[in-house]
């Protein structure tokens, strides 16, 4: 087994942020590599270095003990670098053939050709899908074995798999883990990502972990346990960034669901969220949680369950329902989804709740918003130079309080934030968790979905926890460790816990 | 990954100052270009006169601005406008003038119902959506009118009183088009309709998860745009007394280009009824400055178009050679 690709050294930055902190990786042919850390790790990132999507800002790319500089993927699988992304490089409107030789599509087409060599290849990795056929129609196990193909088209020797599992069933994982084998015994080298430990740990040879954008360490298999790499993974950090929890009595029941889902991306969700009380959505990222809080609050349509708010059963079929219902979301993309950028502050904060604003003919009472506004913006300490400057013009973190103001000024009974922190800096990042524990100190349900786990721990009474679509446990105080919660969320034997 | 906010870098440079105030920049250029040209163009008579002939595009530019700004185009308005004009005259001639015209708006807000419900409820391109019904009401009108003229006659004395008469030397219609502006600046200024329509089309997204019904607002902006067209029509027949199928033929590029000029963005979310005005002003003054200066029809088409990408490059042109 030779080492066909040595990452050394290799950082990365995206303007102030350093993605990659100096990481080594080593990869031999004929092995099964596993590439393991939390979200943000710096995983991906790696890989797009090696893919040649990123060049790098420092360290050094050897393939097979030779350096190579790589500006373009192009220049990756010149030299056999493969990397297949979860989110899929084909095109829908082409045949499977097609796609598959794309990149070296002559220019004139032999139909019988390209079939016949698509169908060897297809065949090779023991699957039938006509070469004729489209991409679209196929199943998204298909489709991978597509781009499968098309690397091996290539004669690729390093394929990286990002989450290659995450949207397949069972029984096509399954026959993904025997290709990938397969590919293994044939001498390429394959690089392995995966939130699925027990998978991880059947397949991979060895495993390289992880964190913050370093590597904390690379292990043989057969050295470690799952709980071993889970340490690995975590590592310590200490935050003080939490400041004084203020006193909260909790009350009775506001939002309950009852066997709420929607296709199989949520499925059978009941929770209850009591007034006070602060819970927390965990979990990885694709495990539904936003889907979830979005089914809730009537962004996307649940198929199943029920829900209610203060007892009272809810018909949520839009958002304006659920602001109606007392409802309020703070969206995951906050540029997207949370604010009109263009629009000045004032017409931000005052859009979810215009009607005391506004008088008969619709036209809005000017004097009373402003007045409405100031008074949010003195509550939530909002920097702006006017209420009718642009929220383009303000940073992240008065961005976020910006849509924490129009849920504020709804006066709604239920909260829900998504990735509340995300993009935003450190000080207010401190201010948006005081102004979160504030609003269920005034008697409110507040459930909040986050990646950081340490934010969880640090804001939440409790925290539920989702894998696949379901709710997959429960974390208490004294439990909060992020141990038991990755536990949680990574592995299908949870009682373990 | 966490991305990185850029500081706000504002400087005042020419592109910028272009951008924003472009469009009356060319108003000014071309007064005084047209000043300079024509003896006749700066009299009351002539001014009056431009804005006659745009007072029916100009209500077609109301109606459009509102659809823009939300993001969308509405294709339909210049047959609208003719099946607004074949039936006001045909219904004059068989209820009182009041319920004809009100009969005809009627009509134009249903083509425009058509449009919004096709659009904001199941989704289907603007473009294609208010491209099919322009044909419907094209073909509507054609049905209506037997592809024949239609006169109004006596019946219709007091549309053509309308269309002809003065008050303080300022035509009917042109004063029916200033007050539409006024009353869509007001509304785009001043109410929950006018911001909620200009924030669907800037995040249509963060509206609707502000809980606000998002498709009610579109519906009423094609409803609008309808209306309006359906006003044009009656307008442009209100002059010779003849409701005629074949009025309109083109007018929504006339408004599209005027909301353009005006500096709204076919993105949604920006654009101003003064703006819009000024547009429909510029479109106006060209045609009649290449009247006075005898430049035939279909050299007019061209000029037009020329001129239309010039006022465009000066807007947009700037910003873009400065990358």
């Amino acid at each position: 087994m030779t080492e066909v690709v040595q990452l050394s050294g290799i950082r990365k930055s995206f303007g102030g942020i350093h993605a990659l902190k100096g990481v080594d990786f080593v990869l031999r042919s004929g092995e099964v590599h596993a590439l393991l850390g939390e979200n943000g790790a710096g995983k991906s990132t790696l890989m797009r270095v090696l893919g040649g999507e990123h060049l790098p800002s420092e360290g050094e790319i050897r393939i097979d003990g030779l350096s190579a500089v790589f500006h373009r993927p192009a220049d990756a699988m010149q030299r056999g670098i493969v990397v297949i992304h979860q989110e899929m490089a084909l095109v829908p409107d082409l045949s499977v053939a097609e796609n598959i030789f794309l990149a070296e599509l002559p220019r004139l087409i032999s139909w019988r050709e390209m079939k016949r060599r698509a169908r060897d290849i297809i065949q090779r990795l023991g699957f039938d899908i006509q070469p004729q056929a489209m991409v679209r129609d196929l199943s998204v196990a298909q489709q991978q074995v597509v781009e499968i193909a098309k690397a091996l088209s290539r004669n690729a020797r390093v394929i990286v798999f990002d989450e290659p599992t995450a949207v397949l069933s069972v029984q096509d994982a399954e026959r993904l883990l025997t290709i990938i084998r397969d590919l293994r015994d044939q001498g390429v080298g394959v690089v392995y990502i995966s939130h699925r430990l027990d998978e991880v740990f059947r397949i991979a040879d060895r495993m390289t972990v992880m964190k913050d954008g370093t590597t904390v360490g690379m292990v043989e298999k057969s050295a470690v346990t799952i709980d071993d790499v889970i340490r690995m993974m975590v590592g310590r950090r200490l935050d003080a960034l939490f400041g004084e929890d203020v006193p909260r009595e909790i009350g009775r029941e506001l939002l309950r669901t009852e066997g709420l889902g929607r296709g199989n991306v949520v499925r059978d969700v009941s929770l209850t969220v009591r007034a006070g009380e602060i819970v927390g959505l965990g979990g990885l990222v694709g495990a539904g949680r936003t889907e979830l809080v979005r089914l809730i609050f009537g962004a996307d349509r649940h198929d199943a369950g029920r829900i209610f708010v203060a007892g009272q059963q809810m018909r949520i079929r839009r958002p304006g329902d659920a602001v109606r219902a007392g409802i309020g979301l703070v969206p995951e993309s906050r540029k997207d989804q949370g604010v009109v950028l263009d629009m000045p502050i004032r017409v931000n904060a005052t859009m979810a709740r215009l009607d005391p604003l506004t008088n008969l003919v619709g036209v809005v009472r000017r004097r009373a918003e402003r007045q409405a506004v100031d008074a949010l913006s003195d509550q939530l300490r909002i920097k702006a130079s006017s209420q009718d400057a642009p929220v383009s013009s303000l940073s992240g973190g008065n961005q976020q309080k910006v849509v924490l103001a129009k849920w504020f000024h709804a006066e709604g009974r239920v909260l829900i934030f998504d990735e509340p922190t995300r993009g935003v800096d450190v000080g207010a990042k401190t201010e948006i968790y005081s102004l979160i524990r504030r609003f269920a100190a005034e008697g409110k349900a507040v459930l909040v979905v986050s990646s950081e786990h340490h934010e969880l721990f640090g804001l939440c009474d409790r925290i539920l926890v989702m894998r696949e679509g379901r709710l997959a446990g429960q974390l208490m105080p004294p439990d909060y460790s992020e141990e038991k919660l990755l536990k949680l969320a990574m592995t299908s034997n949870a009682n373990a816990a | 990954m966490s991305t990185v906010t850029k500081p706000d870098t504002r400087r005042l440079d020419f592109g910028d100052l272009m951008h924003r105030y472009g469009t009356f920049v060319i108003l000014i250029v071309l007064l005084a270009v047209a000043s300079m040209l024509s003896d006749v163009f700066l009299t009351q008579r002539n001014l009056m006169n431009v804005l006659r002939q745009v007072a029916a595009t100009g209500l077609m530019a109301v109606g459009m601005l509102f659809v823009i700004l939300t993001r969308g185009i509405d294709l339909s308005v210049g047959s609208v406008s003719a099946l607004g004009s074949v039936v006001s005259a045909v219904l004059v001639q068989q209820m009182a003038p009041g319920l004809a015209i009100g009969a005809t708006v009627v009509v134009g807000a249903a083509c425009g119902l058509v449009s919004g419900l096709l659009v904001a409820f199941l989704r289907l391109p603007a473009f294609v959506t208010t491209l099919a019904v322009m044909t419907i009401a094209r073909g509507a009108a054609f049905i209506a009118s037997s592809g024949q003229p239609i006169r109004m006659g006596e019946a219709g004395q007091t549309i053509t009183a309308f269309g002809t008469g003065f008050v303080a030397g300022v035509p009917y219609p042109v004063l029916l088009m200033l007050a539409v502006f006024v009353i869509a600046g007001l509304v785009l200024t001043y109410t929950r309709f006018g911001r909620l329509v200009k924030a669907i089309g800037s995040n249509r997204d963060a509206v609707r998860l502000s809980g606000i019904s998002v498709s009610r607002y579109e519906v009423a902006v094609y409803v609008i745009s309808g209306i309006l067209a359906a006003a044009a029509g009656i307008i442009s027949s209100s002059r010779t007394g003849i409701g005629s199928a074949n009025i309109g033929v083109g007018a929504e590029l006339d408004a599209i280009a005027a909301v353009v000029i005006g500096g709204a963005s076919l993105m949604g979310g920006r654009g101003s009824a003064l703006n819009t005005f000024v547009g429909v002003f510029i479109l106006g003054i060209i045609a009649n400055l290449m009247n006075l200066a005898n430049v035939p029809g279909y050299h007019q088409q061209v000029f037009m178009g020329v001129i239309i990408i010039g006022a465009m490059l000066l807007q947009y042109g700037s910003s873009f050679f400065r990358r």
